[in-house]
């Protein structure tokens, strides 16, 4: 294992632990400032707006196309109300179509 | 007495167990198609491992692939892990009213399994969450997410070309079904992602910034500026939609 990749493992846990650990040890029923907590309400929401734009147009950097099919799969499965497992299956489906076919 | 107790306690984790299935099975395409980037990315098989054992969070490992990638330093990966993973913060303050009070022992080490997948399992349960249930809906969770990994680098080469391309999608396709229920409900929603997503677009495509710091930055931008435009609506309107 190269220790540059092992260091920057180590770094991601630790990050990716302590946000997750410290509510259960600094709250006992104690509240952040409420603009705090809306701020941190809305996150989820951006994040994940932004880790699919633009990428999911851009899986394939010579065919939009492809990106804009699995997009529509992915946004159609979940607006028909499959839960997450089935778009995930669906959208792979509809890609592995579209190489097959086109 | 304390007999009961354990009693209680197993069972109470076997639902956890059961209840864990679903993020399981859903863990699976996404842990493999991480194992198989990982791959080809350049991570030995141990180092694939290694950091879905100590990191857990799909999203972040992700985009630390695609970081090291584009040849990015470990400072800017750990400090992107940090924003993308800092949402957590919110679940687990969410968590913690709703588990059963223990010693902080045994919370600090459930607390590691939080995920947004384990944190949707938890919060819609009825009632209190026990610490067998925490236990039991993290060990399905982690276990898939850690042996498919695995089982990613190891086979995922040997799938067909066109499978193992589609399943590049797996990642966002998951991040779209976990955005839309809220979506639909909320307009509120509907705004911060397209908000999100535009900022980030730009920044990205316009060449403004490397991918990582984007992402950052137009989440950052988006909630603080969504969260401005409620208050001032709350103040001047007298207006507050949200939920």
């Amino acid at each position: 294992m190269k220790s540059e990749i092992v260091w920057m493992i180590i770094g991601m846990g630790l990050v990716t632990y302590i946000p997750r650990m410290l509510p259960f040890v600094l709250f006992k029923g104690k509240e952040l400032p409420p603009f705090i907590q809306g701020v941190l309400k809305n996150v989820p929401y951006a994040t994940l707006g932004a880790l699919i734009f633009p990428a999911i147009l851009l899986l394939q950097k010579d065919d939009i196309w492809y990106g804009i099919a699995g997009a529509a799969a992915a946004f159609a499965a979940a607006f028909l109300g499959a839960n997450v497992i089935i778009v995930v299956l669906g959208s792979i489906t509809v890609l592995a179509l579209y190489s097959y076919f086109l | 007495m304390s007999e009961f107790a354990i009693e209680k306690e197993s069972s109470e984790f076997k639902k956890g167990l059961q209840a864990g299935i679903s993020i399981g099975i859903g863990y699976f395409p996404i842990a493999l198609t991480f194992g198989l980037l990982a791959k080809t990315t350049g991570l030995s098989i141990y180092e694939s491992v290694l950091m879905s054992m100590i990191v857990f969070a799909g999203a972040s490992q992700y985009i630390s692939l695609s970081l090291i990638a584009y040849g990015t330093g470990i400072f800017e990966i750990v400090l992107t892990t940090f924003i993308v993973n800092i949402r957590h913060f919110l679940m687990s303050t969410t968590l913690n009213e709703k588990c059963e009070d223990d010693t902080l022992g045994n919370k600090m080490v459930y607390s590691f399994g939080i995920t947004d997948e384990t944190f949707s399992v938890v919060a819609t349960k009825e009632g209190t969450a026990s610490t067998g249930f925490m236990y039991g809906v993290n060990l399905l969770a982690y276990s898939s997410w850690v042996i498919f990994t695995g089982v990613g680098h190891l086979i995922g080469a040997s799938l067909p070309q066109t499978l193992q391309e589609s399943m590049g999608i797996a990642l966002y396709a998951m991040f779209v079904g976990l955005l839309v229920p809220s979506l639909k409900k909320s307009g509120k929603v509907v705004f911060l992602a397209a908000l999100a997503a535009i900022f980030n677009s730009i920044f990205t495509l316009g060449g403004m910034m490397a991918q990582g710091w984007s992402i950052v930055a137009s989440t950052i931008l988006s909630a603080v500026l969504m969260e401005m435009i409620e208050m001032v609506k709350a103040k001047h309107w007298g207006v507050n939609d949200e939920k």
